[in-house]
């Protein structure tokens, strides 16, 4: 599949503002030391806006025809992309009005803000799998067909919130917190656990061939023809395709990026090595995304000369 | 009534000819024009309803070239519908046929994502949505002689490849079509129940290869001849 680049940034970085969002909500109303201070859940709120908002803004980048954007709420019950905008909209006025609550009545909200604030956090983790299952249903690309992929997504774009979460709680007090150091921690090797099983899980040889494609199942099958001279919409859109080594290179550099030094910038608990913690998550992310698009292979692929997918 | 087409791959000859009637009536038709990019450029990019690959089958000597023209398979189980945000994809109760209304279309790809036939192009210059229609605007047009209400693929084929018909009506040509010859969907696995169906090549016996003899055979023989004589 193509990566284009806008769903790239749209879903790492609205992944990590419903991840921070979350996680905040939870830990302020679990009673989380480091997190009833009015000044860290308001600026790591407005963080979660400004990621969640920048990255929905990105996602209409990749429309051929935004004009009719505002119809993607028409089919809630069948579409997982009409569920995803919905919920995606549903979450700013929970949000805000606990935003709002936290700014009026500090740390110590009432019980109306709490259950506001519960739903929010509630919301950010379904728009999150809505998100992933945008992907996860398609059966025609065996490499997101899983339930795999909204593991991903749900644990990654959590991953991503705590570390963001740890590195502004550190940095405003001035004390890290040590539950939240220890919750980046494990999400990071939970995060690590599920992409190392997903990597392992595609490479096994599986799904349609170019004899269930073409009917041919009783011999082999070879593409003589294309049937055009230059690439076109299909072409462009599913043939993309890299080379095995550039690949190895890049899920190294994911690995590395994503999750491998930034658990031992965090096991260091300094709050300056936390926030390049947080940006080299979310740069690791992008490979990891970019991955994501770049290994799937769809099995119109087929049609054009593929033996498998 | 379940609409769509046979196309027998035993007598496609892959001329293309489909795919062009398909562009001429379509460019002027309900879905507005097929745009092309760049058309007589370096690399022209445009979309098309229709498309012909040709695969060899098997090896030799009982190899085969098989001309394979796709178009929208107007599944019973269209994903392409069921993933539109808009509700711009939609499958008509009364006859299957499967379209994208081009005022809703956001251009989103998703639909194409869906399809496992390929059978989806956005179109360029419009950033919507193109596919094929089944010439719905032709086979229903009560202007038109009888004879002519077919989609414009079917009424070009030279070889009298591709048959449009009712899959719903056990006596109707595609149905006995494909009892008869034994019609094939492509890619079955996925679950989409492609309603579009694909006849099998008859068998035909393999031809005897030709022995080529060496020199040394060849003057051997001669001079065994020769000697017995």
């Amino acid at each position: 599949m193509h990566p284009a680049f806008s769903v790239l940034t749209f879903t790492v970085m609205s992944g990590a503002g419903y991840g921070l969002a979350a996680l905040l909500i939870l830990g302020h109303l679990s009673g989380i030391n480091g997190l009833q201070d009015t000044n860290v859940l308001l600026t790591s709120g407005i963080l979660a806006l400004a990621l969640i908002t920048l990255g929905l803004l990105c996602s209409m980048g990749h429309l051929a025809n935004p004009k009719n954007a505002w119809r993607a709420f028409n089919r809630f019950k069948t579409s997982w992309l009409s569920r995803e905008g919905v919920f995606a909209v549903l979450f700013y006025p929970f949000f805000l009005i606990y935003l709002l609550g936290v700014w009026t009545q500090g740390a110590e909200i009432n019980g109306f803000i709490s259950i506001i604030g519960l739903l929010a956090a509630l919301i950010a983790v379904v728009t999150l799998f809505c998100t992933s299952m945008i992907y996860a249903s398609l059966k025609t690309i065996r490499q997101w067909n899983s339930s795999l992929t909204p593991l991903n997504y749900i644990v990654l774009g959590l991953m991503s919130g705590s570390i963001v979460l740890a590195a502004i709680q550190s940095s405003l007090t001035g004390s890290a917190s040590s539950i939240l150091y220890q919750l980046a921690t494990a999400l990071l090797i939970l995060g690590a656990i599920a992409k190392v099983i997903y990597l392992f899980w595609i490479g096994k040889p599986a799904g349609s061939t170019i004899n269930t494609a073409t009917g041919f199942t009783q011999a082999s099958v070879r593409l003589l023809d294309q049937g055009h001279t230059s690439n076109g919409f299909l072409n462009n859109e599913f043939g993309y395709t890299v080379e095995a080594n550039k690949i190895i290179c890049l899920r190294v550099l994911m690995l590395v990026l994503a999750f491998l030094i930034p658990f031992f910038l965090i096991l260091s608990g300094s709050s300056t090595l936390t926030i390049i913690a947080a940006l080299l998550t979310v740069s690791g992310l992008l490979v990891e995304r970019w991955l994501f698009f770049a290994e799937a292979r769809h099995v119109v692929r087929l049609f054009h000369g593929d033996q498998r997918t | 009534m379940k609409l769509g087409l046979v196309i027998d791959l035993d007598t496609c000859v892959g001329c293309h000819g489909c795919a062009t009637a398909c562009k001429q009536w379509n460019t002027s038709g309900t879905i507005g024009p097929l745009a092309d990019k760049d058309p007589y450029g370096r690399e022209p990019v445009g979309s098309w309803l229709n498309r012909i690959r040709s695969y060899e089958v098997d090896d030799s000597p009982n190899s085969k070239t098989v001309h394979m023209p796709m178009s929208c398979m107007h599944c019973d189980d269209a994903d392409c519908v069921t993933v539109c945000p808009t509700g711009a994809s939609y499958k008509r109760e009364e006859d299957g046929i499967v379209l994208v209304d081009q005022d809703k279309c956001m251009g989103c790809n998703l639909c194409s994502w869906a399809c496992p036939y390929g059978a989806r192009e956005l179109d360029p210059e419009e950033g919507t949505m193109k596919k094929c229609t089944l010439c719905v605007d032709r086979i229903y047009d009560e202007k038109l002689p009888e004879a002519e209400r077919q989609p414009a693929c079917v009424l070009t084929c030279p070889t009298r490849s591709r048959v449009f018909g009712d899959f719903d009506d056990p006596e109707s040509e595609v149905s006995k079509l494909v009892r008869e010859r034994a019609g094939k969907a492509l890619m079955p696995e996925l679950g989409y129940n492609p309603v579009n169906t694909y006849l099998p090549p008859r068998n035909k016996p393999v031809q005897d290869q030709i022995d080529t003899a060496s020199l040394k055979d060849t003057v051997k023989g001669w001079v065994n001849k020769m000697i017995a004589r």
